[in-house]
């Protein structure tokens, strides 16, 4: 049953993505791109990937499509219907798919428990950690602890592409150009004078909020964490900021505050792993913050997901308010 | 079995293909990140796909049920924070396209080269 419910959410997704590539509206095409991350959201749930369905829920269906609705608002919604190198890009495509399917053979078949990815390292995390860390969740233990570093690296990806979305859209156009308008005070009243939206929006934005909370507070025991908190609290925001407006939102969390928390999560991060060395041990080892080492590695834990969660809550809001406040030139 | 067993795989082929598609074929610079996005989403479920195991479960401990089989941790890890990483670099990109909107009045990759060119 689960693989007929497989195959039928596969072919929905191909159809799903061809459609999005050929739409002309880009609008359609966005839409389109929700529906496709949905799809494959699901798709990665019936792959027991619980922690990335939900990721993927929140971030590609959710903020995804609102960051480029936004693009859309400040540039076009129409492609140009286009000519010229249409055969040989489809001839590259058709041999690098041939390429693809060629070298799948030598893959071993799907859910083999004796292939490669199976025997290296997951196992030993599959069996150490109830004994060192002692949390449920394997897939919060590798992210926060085995593989500290690399989600102290991710998180500052994160933060470095905020700051650059911030830099790229709080800039003027260049001298001679015509000048950029700031929103008017009284613009992006949101959908104010639509009352069904208004109300099922602002009583729907309480429950997403704690709903965030949840998420980030029960990842050690089930699917959450840092990373899935972040992008739900930050929809929250973003549904209120489309029901009443941008004003409001700003008044509720304002941009300065929004700063400190995506700084203010990286930092408290960096901070974590720092105390491990001046505890002395190395960075990012958390058995020391508690006299027990299983205590340490879950306070460790759960300071670096609040890091995270802070930081990805920051960057998608500061993110979302930059396209919010530019107007159409 | 084995048509069955490498289908996920040739899912994932497709959909790489269909967005390196719309990278190279469209003129249009939102398309190509939309591209871009199914491009990403599709390494994505290749690594989903490789980390499950037949009959395995959520890699999360229940108390009280012993000799559950579970599907590898790691590469949910490394995706999970991909696609994170992910949304933000698309929205630099939707920066620059908004940007370059503002100093050449269109998106469509052929015309900006045109007024690079006069």
């Amino acid at each position: 049953m689960i693989i007929v419910f497989g195959i039928f959410l596969i072919t929905m997704l191909v159809i799903t993505a061809i459609a999005t590539v050929r739409s002309e509206n880009l609008f359609v095409a966005v839409m389109l791109l929700g529906i496709f991350s949905l799809l494959i959201a699901a798709n990665f749930f019936i792959l027991d990937a619980a922690d990335v369905a939900l990721t993927e829920a929140a971030v590609g269906a959710g903020i995804s499509t609102v960051l480029f609705l936004g693009a859309l608002a400040l540039t076009n919604e129409n492609e140009r219907s286009r000519q010229g190198m249409r055969w040989l890009s489809v001839a590259v495509v058709a041999v690098a798919m041939l390429v693809l399917i060629y070298a799948t053979f030598d893959k071993p078949a799907f859910g083999d428990p004796n292939a490669p990815v199976q025997q290296h390292v997951a196992p030993w995390y599959l069996e150490q950690t109830p004994e060192l860390i002692d949390i449920p969740n394997v897939v919060t233990a590798v992210l926060g602890s085995y593989r500290g570093y690399d989600t102290l690296g991710e998180v500052f990806v994160v933060l470095t592409a905020g700051i650059g979305v911030m830099f790229l859209l709080s800039a003027g156009p260049t001298v001679g150009g015509p000048t950029l308008k700031r929103m008017p005070k009284n613009a992006g009243i949101g959908l104010r004078h639509h009352p069904i939206p208004r109300v099922v929006g602002r009583l729907l934005v309480p429950f997403i909020l704690l709903f965030g909370l949840y998420v980030q507070f029960h990842g050690e025991y089930g699917p959450g964490g840092g990373f899935q908190a972040g992008a739900i609290i930050a929809a929250g925001f973003i549904l209120y900021a489309l029901v009443e407006g941008e004003s409001r939102t700003l008044k509720a969390l304002p941009q300065s505050a929004l700063t400190g928390l995506m700084v203010g999560g990286a930092l408290l991060y960096g901070a974590v792993g720092l105390t491990g060395i001046l505890l002395g041990s190395s960075f990012l080892d958390y058995s020391v913050l508690a006299s027990d080492p299983v205590t340490g590695q879950q306070i460790g834990i759960l300071l670096i997901e609040a890091g995270v969660g802070m930081a990805v809550t920051g960057v998608l809001l500061s993110i979302f308010h930059a396209f919010a406040a530019r107007e159409m030139i | 079995m084995s048509a069955l067993g490498l289908l996920y795989y040739w899912v994932f082929a497709a959909l790489l293909m269909i967005g390196f598609y719309a990278v190279v074929a469209k003129q249009n610079l939102i398309k190509k990140l939309i591209g871009l996005s199914l491009f990403q989403a599709a390494v994505f479920l290749l690594y989903i796909t490789m980390g499950k195991v037949i009959g395995g479960t959520a890699p999360i401990f229940q108390e009280g049920v012993e000799g559950l089989v579970f599907s590898n941790p790691l590469p949910q890890v490394l995706i999970l924070t991909a696609i994170v990483v992910g949304i933000s670099t698309t929205a630099l990109g939707l920066g620059i396209v908004v940007r370059i909107k503002e100093e050449y009045g269109t998106i469509e990759e052929d015309e900006i080269q045109e007024s690079d060119h006069l």
